[in-house]
């Protein structure tokens, strides 16, 4: 059943006293599990959780052509899917947020964040250069897989390994690994939706707070020198933010951050250990 | 096996229910009876869906514990207004078919160029099934207490533990009602709607959670009506 | 060349380590995880519901629409995302399976949405999915005589095996690989489905049946453990 407006209503209500209906603070995440190793065909991957709402996230290399503006540099491509399991969508009303949408946000945080070393792909230039597969599977909605989606494209790069490459064959020879990790750097990106019912700002929302939300602004973050990088931002939805608001969620994203990023990366750490 | 006494005085077998899943073998002999979701071949009695088998007398019956809400006549439901046409509106109550409220079959003076003014679509309204065929289902107001409701909140739980919630002859319902002082209007379907103090709702959706989760109902009115106690004085 | 041993060292009845688990999608209205060995399915049901639109309603009965999807990163060469000729193929033979058993005729015009999702591959993948959506489809509560259990049986070179991995599947020596998918009603014992691609005798085709039934039988007792509640890891 699509939201009901008296629910629509009581999310609003409660927020204005800053109360949620499961009882978390506007700003405050549901538990986030990360889980490695979901496919061992994929050269990285990993298993997101964030309450109900479930992600998988595989990345595959190849080695190809790279563009030709940028010859001596990797490439990447970021693909998402909603398995159709993952939550009724109905024949009238809101669509899930689109999954190309969320690719590309994805995407631009990973990119402009200088966390992978493009030209640490190259295997010979203008010829050969590797080339980043992430795949975002969501296999459970319930709101907020965008955030889901960027915490897991960053664990699946995190553990993942080179596949053994033939130099004189040219070819990947794949199913065979090598142990070496991808060229990563310690920016690390890490992005937060927010969403606006009215004139209150939350994160993580649920299904139904995210049908009730009247739009949203995704941020991605990475840390340079101790400073807070801006790498990517979208606005999703209709009505618009006042500047007071974009300031107060620049605000709110840097404390958020600061939160969540370390257990996040604890954790990833803790998995790579393994 | 529990001997139950029932409220004529009559004394009842039951067996234990236990956990089937399609194509079990409940139980065999000539003198069993097939009961819902059961089919007897060779005398023996083989379920036909997932959930708890319970022999009462010689009749084997399945109580469904998952799956869709199953509609028939004369439940009281609650559903989602999802489009208005020139006669009626299109109503979500769950479930495999799409059900229909005709502007016939409410009691009020309705204005027929604005039903919208009546019900728009996302609002939230409590019927009577009339009747159910393989094109669709066809709703009623035309029974006391049904209709829109304003404000309060929907709550989903699975159409088959309804009956958890309202207990016998509504026992436990009526206490969450009486302790937490809100409205609550139970659907068959599974769609129970909660009216009252911000907390109060909380509380009795609280409660409703924990029915839903319980294994056993043993004493469960009453260790619902302590937690409610519990969480009431703070 | 004779195939005396299996290539992981199995016999040639045995079946990989299974995995069985119900409720892994909490949305769904039913849903379960199959593994053989490292091909790990995950299934989801929704429905019974209205079918949209009218004119693929069946008046006379429900209908089951069975997708299967293997993600990209499920075997070792990426698999480009989006549905094609084999997936949907297995999406029609694994739905015919599964309404061999359900009783469509209960809801008419409605239509029960299977989805199959294979997380990693290594061959089977088709039956471990349709093990999985049994399970699912149970879980789901729908109205079934039976369930259905899904094994890959094959001839390598000239023995007849049970439960293929891809090495198996991709041998060439001696009389090669012939690879026969076979599913079987859990209770009446009847075939829902036969795939076969190679090349055997009809004379061996008993053994086949024979080492189907067996496999069929023990795959059925993790169906019924999980959906009893168990996590069979």
């Amino acid at each position: 059943m699509q939201l009901p407006n008296i629910n629509k209503k009581r999310i609003a209500l409660l927020l204005k006293e800053g109360k949620r209906l499961d009882g978390r603070e506007p700003l405050e995440f549901r538990d986030i599990e990360i889980e490695s190793g979901i496919s061992v065909n994929a050269e990285g991957s990993s298993r997101v959780k964030i309450g109900k709402t479930e992600v998988v996230v595989g990345v595959k290399l190849d080695v190809q052509e790279p563009y030709p503006d940028q010859e001596d540099k990797g490439t990447m491509i970021v693909s998402m899917e909603f398995s159709q399991s993952a939550g009724e969508r109905y024949e009238s009303g809101p669509p899930q947020m689109d999954s190309i949408e969320i690719a590309r946000v994805v995407d631009r945080g990973i990119r402009e964040s200088g966390f992978v070393e493009w030209d640490k792909l190259c295997i010979k230039k203008g010829e050969k250069v590797w080339c980043i597969f992430i795949d975002i599977y969501c296999l459970n909605d319930d709101g907020n897989v965008l955030d889901a989606s960027a915490i897991g494209a960053v664990a699946a790069l995190r553990f993942a390994k080179f596949p053994v490459y033939d130099k004189k064959e040219e070819k990947v020879k794949f199913g065979e690994f090598t142990n070496e990790s991808l060229p990563l750097t310690e920016r690390i990106p890490f992005s937060m939706t927010f969403y606006k019912i009215k004139d209150k700002i939350l994160i993580d929302p649920n299904r139904d707070e995210e049908d009730a939300a009247d739009s949203r602004l995704t941020i991605a973050l990475s840390e340079y020198k101790k400073e807070k990088i801006i790498n990517a931002m979208q606005k999703g939805g209709i009505a618009p933010f006042s500047i007071e608001e974009l300031e107060k969620i620049l605000a709110h994203s840097e404390k958020i951050y600061e939160e969540i990023f370390p257990k996040i990366h604890e954790r990833i750490n803790s998995l790579i250990k393994r | 096996m529990i001997i139950k006494i029932g409220a004529e005085g009559e004394s009842e077998r039951k067996q234990e229910r236990k956990l089937v899943i399609p194509g079990e073998v409940i139980v065999s002999g000539e003198e069993y009876l097939p009961g819902d979701f059961t089919k007897k071949e060779n005398n023996e009695i083989i379920a036909n869906r997932y959930g708890l088998a319970e022999i009462s007398r010689r009749v084997v019956k399945i109580i469904p514990i998952s799956g869709v809400f199953e509609p028939r006549r004369g439940n009281t439901i609650i559903g989602r207004v999802e489009d208005i046409t020139f006669n009626g509106w299109v109503v979500d109550i769950g479930g495999p078919y799409s059900s229909f409220l005709p502007v016939s079959e409410c009691p009020r003076f309705i204005n027929k160029n604005n039903l919208a003014e009546f019900a728009d679509i996302g609002d939230i309204i409590s019927a009577k099934i009339l009747n159910v065929k393989k094109s669709g289902i066809d709703l009623t107001l035309k029974s006391k207490g049904l209709g829109k409701v304003e404000g309060g909140r929907l709550v989903k739980i699975n159409s088959h533990k309804v009956p958890r919630i309202i207990g016998k002859e509504g026992s436990m319902i009526n206490m969450i009602k009486n302790k937490t002082k809100t409205e609550i209007i139970v659907g068959q379907n599974g769609y129970i709607w909660i009216k009252g103090d911000l907390e109060k709702e909380n509380l009795a959706e609280e409660a409703i959670k924990i029915i839903v989760n319980e294994a056993s109902s043993d004493g469960l009115t009453e260790r619902i009506e302590k937690f409610l106690e519990k969480n009431l004085i703070k | 060349m004779v195939y005396a041993k299996r290539i992981d060292k199995r016999k040639f009845d045995e079946i990989r380590p299974i995995r069985a688990e119900v409720g892994v999608i909490p949305n769904a209205d039913g849903s379960a995880l199959f593994a053989f060995g490292e091909t790990v399915a995950i299934a989801a049901v929704y429905g019974p519901k209205p079918l949209h639109p009218q004119h693929m309603q069946d008046p006379a009965r429900g209908i089951i629409r069975c997708n299967y999807t293997m993600l990209p990163f499920s075997v070792a060469e990426r698999a480009k995302p989006g549905p094609n000729r084999r997936s949907k193929e297995i999406g029609m033979v694994a739905g015919n399976a599964l309404s061999s058993v359900v009783d469509l005729e209960r809801f008419p015009g409605t239509v029960i949405d299977v989805e199959i999702i294979i997380l990693q591959a290594n061959a089977s993948t088709r039956c471990a999915g349709i093990n999985a959506a049994a399970m699912a489809l149970a879980h789901a509560g729908i109205v079934m005589d039976e369930l259905v259990s899904s094994v890959s049986i094959g001839k390598i070179d000239d023995k007849i095996v049970t439960d293929l991995i891809k090495e198996e599947e991709d041998y060439e020596e001696g009389e090669g690989a012939t690879d026969i998918p076979f599913t079987m009603t859990s209770r009446t014992k009847k075939i829902a489905h036969l795939q076969l691609d190679g090349k055997i005798p009809i004379s061996r085709f008993k053994e086949v049946i024979e080492a189907a039934k067996k496999a069929c039988e023990k795959i059925f007792k993790y169906q019924e453990r999980a959906l009893k509640g168990e996590k069979i890891n």
